[in-house]
Order: C-alpha cells, then sequence, then structure tokens
C-alpha cells in the first residue's frame, strides 16, 4: 500500500524559518516530536492521515529548522509555537506530543489551554516522576538510548525500519543535533519543569488523553498517572509489555486509542 | 625559556582492569577510593612540588579533573593556594581552570587573586572548556560550554581590571555587584596562557588575544600545523607570532639505568594512559562540540557504530578480553617513543630526543609531563635528575636556538615583517629530519 503523501513546508514565525511536515486530509493535528528528532512515517501517522491533516513541526535546532538562541526553555519553545498556532489560525487546534514533546504541549495548556482542542500525551516529559528517574539520554549514546526506549528493539519490525542498520553520517549529525536542542532547553531540571504539577490547575476543562507503556523505562509510568491526577477530567490508557514508544511497540492499540478519543 | 614540570595527581591504588573493562578512568565508581591513600598520595604531590622548586625548575604546572582516579585535583586551586605559601621562586601555572563548568566566575577571580597575592606575584593562570567528562560531573549544560567559556573569561578579567562596584549582566552570568577587594599584585593581571589539544578554535582564540597555546603531548606533526595556524591569526591581528607565544607539555622518564626509565616509561600506560580518559559518550556530550566538529566525528565513527554500542571504533568492541585490551595498550609502547610521544633514558640519553623535539617546535615555553603509577622512590630520581641535569641541558639548547619565554618577550610585541607575511615559529625541516 502506498503511503499518503506528505511534504515539507516552510513557514516564517519570527525570524525562523520553520520547517513543517504536511500530509493527510481533514481537520489539522499538531503532532510535537520528542528529543530526538523526527523519526519517520510511522504506522499511526498513516493512519490518521486518512481523517486529519496532520501538520508536524521540526522543532528548531533540531537539524532542518534552524536554532534560534533565544529559546533557552521550554517556556520560549512553548511561547514560539503560540505564535505558530496564532498566525496560522490554526487554533483550537488538536494536539498530540511525544516524550519531550508532550512536554511541550503541557507547558503550552497551563499557558493558555484555549489553543488546544483536545491534547494528547504520549509518555510525556515535564513532571519530576514521584517514583522512579526519566533516564538520562545524554549519558549515553543517540542509539543506546534508542534502543533503551523499547522493550525488544531487536524484534520489532518497525523499528528495525526506522532505526535499524548502520547508522549513517546524516543520522549521526541529525542526532547530534536534536541532542545539543535537548541539552539547550532541558538540561536542568533535566527534562521537567519544577512547577508543573501546579500549573496543570490550568489545563482544567481540556479534553485531555494520556497514553504510557506500562514498562516504560525513559518517563516512569509514575509521572502519566501525576498528569492523569492533576488534569480533572483527563483520562488515562495504558499499553502492558509496552516501553517508551507505545506508537512502534503496540501501534494497533495505539491507533484505536487515538482514533477513539479524538472522533 | 621557562622551563616547568606536569603531573596529574592520579590515584593508582586501582585495579588496572576496573578502568580496561570500562575503557575509561572516569565512571569508575569512588567506592575504589581509599581517603588514607588519597590523603598520603595528595601530600606527595604537593611535596614533589615544593621540591621541583629547590631543584631550580621555573615553574609548576597544575590541571584539574573532576571525577576520575586519572586526577585527584579536583580543586586545583586548593593545591595552588598551599604551593603560593610553600614555594619561593617557581610559577604556579594553572592549566586551566575549567571556566565553563564554574557557576560563580566571580568567585573564581577573588580565589586567584588570592593566590596571586599569596604567592608575591607568581600565578599564571589558564582557562579551559573543561573535557566533555567534566560538563557532567559539574552539570554545567555543555551545549553552552563555548559561551559560558567567553562569558566567564570576560567577567573575570573585567572583574580584575574594571574599577567597582560595577554591574554584569551578560546572557549567563548575572552580578549586579562587582567589586572585588582581593585583586591580583600582578597588574594589569597575571599572564594568561591557555592548553590544549589543538582545536583550531582555541588556537585562533588565544591567537587573538595573544595568549599563548601549550599544546598538551600532541603528535609533533599536527603541533606544527596549528603553530602555524595561530601564527597567521597572529599576523592577522598585526603581529608576529614567536617562541613565547607556544608551549609544549613533553611526556618524560629518566632514570640511571635505561631499563628503570623504561619501567616508569610503561606505567604512563597504565590503563590506557590519557587514551582510556573517558567513553566517547562522556567526551562529546550534547552541544559541546561545534558543527565542523560534529560533522568530522560523523564521518569518522560513523560505520563501524552498531545498534546499542558506543563511538569507539569497532575493532575495540571485539576485544572482549580484558587480556588482549591490555596487551594492546602496551604494544603501543615502542612505537609511542619512537615518534617523541614518550621520552625515556638516563639523562644523557634523553638530550639529543629532547633537542629534536625544541627544534621541531621551538616552544619558550616546555614541560615536563611525569606520571603512572611509580614508587615514591623512583619518581623523586626521575625528578632530580630532570631538575639538576635535563633543565640546564634544555635550557642551554633554549638559548642556542633563541626560545624566548612569554617573560622574556612579551606575547604580541613582534612587530610583523612589511610585507604583512609572518615567518614560521616550528620547523619542517626539522621534522622531516627525523
Amino acid at each position: 500500500m502506498a503511503e499518503t503523501s506528505h511534504q515539507e513546508e516552510t513557514f516564517r514565525v519570527g525570524e525562523t524559518e520553520l520547517r513543517v511536515i504536511k500530509g493527510g486530509q481533514g481537520k489539522p493535528l499538531l503532532v510535537f516530536h520528542g528529543e530526538l528528532g523526527f523519526p519517520g512515517w510511522l504506522q499511526w501517522l498513516e493512519a490518521l492521515a486518512k481523517k486529519r491533516t496532520l501538520w508536524i513541526p521540526l522543532h528548531p535546532g533540531f537539524g532542518k529548522t534552524p536554532m534560534a538562541s533565544w529559546i533557552m526553555n521550554m517556556r520560549d519553545l512553548g511561547a514560539f509555537y503560540a505564535r505558530f498556532i496564532r498566525e496560522q489560525k490554526l487554533a483550537p487546534v488538536d494536539v498530540i506530543g511525544f516524550s519531550l514533546g508532550g512536554w511541550l504541549a503541557a507547558e503550552m495548556a497551563v499557558a493558555n489551554s484555549g489553543q488546544f482542542g483536545k491534547m494528547v500525551l504520549v509518555g510525556a516529559a515535564g513532571l519530576k516522576p514521584p517514583s522512579g528517574e526519566i533516564m538520562d539520554m545524554f549519558t549515553m549514546t543517540a542509539r543506546g538510548y534508542l534502543n533503551a526506549n523499547v522493550i525488544d528493539s531487536r524484534n520489532n519490525p518497525e523499528f528495525a525500519k526506522l532505526f535499524g542498520g548502520e547508522q549513517t553520517p546524516e543520522q549521526f549529525e541529525a542526532w547530534e543535533d536534536a541532542r545539543a536542542e535537548t541539552a539547550r532547553i532541558a538540561w536542568a531540571p533535566y527534562m521537567y519543569t519544577q512547577s508543573m504539577p501546579e500549573l496543570l490547575a490550568n489545563v482544567a476543562g481540556l479534553p485531555t488523553l494520556i497514553l504510557w507503556g506500562k514498562q516504560d523505562p525513559v518517563t516512569p509510568l509514575s509521572a502519566g498517572e501525576l498528569y492523569h491526577q492533576k488534569i480533572a477530567g483527563s483520562k488515562l490508557v495504558t499499553f502492558d509489555n509496552c516501553g517508551h514508544m507505545p506508537a512502534v511497540e503496540k501501534p494497533a492499540d495505539f491507533i484505536k486509542a487515538i482514533e477513539s478519543f479524538l472522533g | 625559556m621557562h622551563i616547568m614540570w606536569f603531573t596529574e595527581r592520579a590515584y593508582h591504588y586501582l585495579p588496572e582492569e576496573e578502568v580496561l573493562k570500562r575503557r575509561s578512568f572516569f565512571g569508575v565508581p569512588n567506592t575504589f577510593f581509599d581517603a588514607e591513600k588519597g590523603s598520603q598520595l595528595l601530600n606527595q604531590y604537593l611535596d614533589e612540588k615544593i621540591y621541583s622548586d629547590e631543584l631550580g625548575f621555573d615553574g609548576v604546572m597544575l590541571n584539574e579533573h573532576h571525577g576520575t582516579p586519572f586526577c585527584m585535583g579536583a580543586v586545583m586551586d586548593v593545591e595552588a593556594a598551599v604551593l603560593a605559601r610553600a614555594t619561593k621562586r617557581v610559577r604556579i601555572v594553572l592549566l586551566g581552570n575549567p571556566i565553563p563548568t564554574v557557576a560563580n566566575p566571580l568567585r573564581l577571580a577573588e580565589e586567584l587573586a588570592m593566590i596571586d597575592m599569596i604567592s608575591g606575584g607568581r600565578l599564571v593562570p589558564g582557562w579551559v572548556r573543561g573535557a566533555g567528562s567534566e560538563q557532567l560531573a559539574n552539570n554545567a549544560n555543555p551545549a553552552y560550554n563555548r559561551e559560558y567559556f567567553d562569558e566567564a573569561h570576560d567577567l573575570i578579567l573585567a572583574a580584575w581590571t574594571r574599577p567597582g562596584p560595577f554591574r554584569w549582566e551578560s546572557k549567563h552570568f548575572h552580578f549586579r555587584f562587582v567589586n572585588p577587594w582581593v585583586l591580583p599584585l600582578q597588574k594589569p593581571h597575571p599572564p594568561i596562557w591557555i592548553p590544549g589539544l589543538i582545536s583550531p578554535e582555541t588556537v585562533k582564540w588565544c591567537a587573538a588575544h595573544k595568549y599563548p597555546y601549550v599544546a598538551l603531548a600532541t603528535m609533533l606533526k599536527p603541533t606544527l600545523e596549528i603553530w602555524d595556524l595561530y601564527t597567521a591569526e597572529a599576523a592577522a591581528h598585526g603581529y608576529q607570532a614567536g617562541p613565547e607565544n607556544f608551549g609544549y607539555l613533553q611526556p618524560i622518564f629518566v632514570h640511571e639505568t635505561e631499563e628503570k626509565a623504561d619501567e616508569l616509561g610503561k606505567n604512563f600506560l597504565f590503563g590506557g594512559g590519557f587514551a582510556n580518559f573517558a567513553r566517547p559518550e562522556w567526551m562529546f556530550p550534547p552541544g559541546y562540540n561545534s558543527k565542523e566538529a560534529t560533522r568530522r566525528l560523523a564521518s569518522l565513527y560513523a560505520n563501524p557504530n552498531l545498534p546499542g554500542k558506543t563511538l569507539v571504533p569497532q575493532h575495540l568492541h571485539s576485544m572482549n578480553d580484558i587480556a588482549a585490551i591490555k596487551k594492546a595498550v602496551y604494544d603501543n609502547y615502542e612505537s609511542s617513543k619512537e615518534s617523541l610521544q614518550i621520552i625515556t633514558g638516563t639523562p644523557k640519553s634523553v638530550m639529543p630526543k629532547l633537542r629534536k623535539v625544541l627544534e621541531v617546535l621551538r616552544p619558550g615555553i616546555f614541560s615536563f609531563w611525569l606520571d603512572g603509577p611509580s614508587p615514591r622512590a623512583d619518581r623523586l630520581t626521575c625528578l632530580k635528575l630532570l631538575g639538576t641535569e635535563v633543565l640546564p641541558a634544555v635550557r642551554e639548547i633554549g638559548k642556542e636556538l633563541g626560545l624566548a619565554d612569554p617573560f622574556q618577550v612579551a606575547p604580541g610585541s613582534r612587530p610583523l615583517a612589511a610585507s604583512g607575511r609572518p615567518e614560521r615559529v616550528g620547523s619542517p625541516e626539522a621534522l622531516a629530519a627525523i
């Protein structure tokens, strides 16, 4: 089956030329990628593209979109995208954020929940887990970190398609760009906003779905449960025998959960 | 010529296998540290420095590392403060303070000013970006390493030279009341030297600031090339570089017999030596390298990097047998001697080799480097022979070759030829003759 066509477009946000991957049809769905950049066109994107136009911005500093040196923390990055949403007249837009991208969505929601229609957080960073720790990507290679994201990196066709084989120089460079930009905005406190538990009260009323691998080794499930507890009316769905990448590790269940939530 | 000596303040009481199996000194758990032994060693190292003052060295060189048995000098300024009071003549040369990892550069400016005052104006401070692992050990954001470096440097110099009180608000450092009472004795500020592993960016920065650059035991050919880069950049800034702009650190092991000297020399490779300083993922934390350096690394390491592996060349991964790794490390010894990366011998036999290095690089600053888990008595013998026999002979070669140090000729004070073309400082002809 041929992939739904998707292409890169450039949007100006202030001084920055933001690169956005766009594809599909229907109401826009904003997708925030995680700390190692946009991994590629996955099964769930293919499924969602039938009903939704996917807007996948490539974060500033992650390689394709140039770095914006004024962006030094997650609030700054959130403000950058708030401007993008406002200027593109996307609000209220549905959003789904993965890991660091989930933190970004949460940070934007606490600043102005009205800019979103519905929010999906997948293994989101942003909260200090009440138990366990967020895995430290900065003491590992990008490859080592990716492999440790999932329960079984060796026997997963989608994972192998995305990250298998020998690392190319281009891949190495892209990952190094991603790691550097993640360090700029998430070095300390590592991957969370200290005041997030209190700030999440401002998200009340925004329909929120929280998706989590039960065995997530990167952002422990306790953080997902805290998001669920702090965002009134949110729904938590967990996947058994699943790590930090339910979209790759449990694609069918993942797609089902999102489709039933977004309608 | 300014002649000094250097040692990492290594913690030796460690099974070598613990380093080899990790391919890294950094990250060896500190449960291997015995404070009694550490205390004895730190005092031994200080005694050696004090002894070298008596032997007639011009300087003692210190450095700083964190979280590693490779070097216990985690707060080098503490050692420098002791030496400031306990020595009489030597320059106390700090190569260097890792300023991007220091959260409060103003406090560092005050520490150094106190050391300069207590020593009677014998301090030579220097700055480094810090190895990648230092960023992790201090939780200093490596993605801002270069910015921290530039800003901390500017703040320290301002604190020393700009009348206070004044306000300092840069991107990363915010001080609204800068007025350190204690200022360096040397005016306008102590001379600054910069050490490094010949990164082009740092070398160009040094030339622009007229700071002498001290290459840390790097291979002769690329070192010579970097001298040329410095010299060209100096010319672009309107001056002719000379020996006073360059320094070199030379691992050297001297004893009464060749055999004993070789024992010391082989100890230098303990645990893989500097090559096993830290694993690549700790040496290159996110954003620490420039884009250009990352691109160079990408092409070097792309193919051997299999899933889940680190960035070290593939052939090391198959060497799971510690004994085989150890053999590979020590098999390197003879070739390191041939390339003069390590010099060993009696006071007499080392001189022709030292002369070669001096003829190739023509440095005005020269440091002996003695390291490795050798017994205390052997280290003292080495130091004594270096101070009493090798040092005077090196000083004579320095005079013969016209190797002025930064105290004899101010770096940046040589006029550029009318043509604007700089003269080369090192000698490729001398290198070709080796």
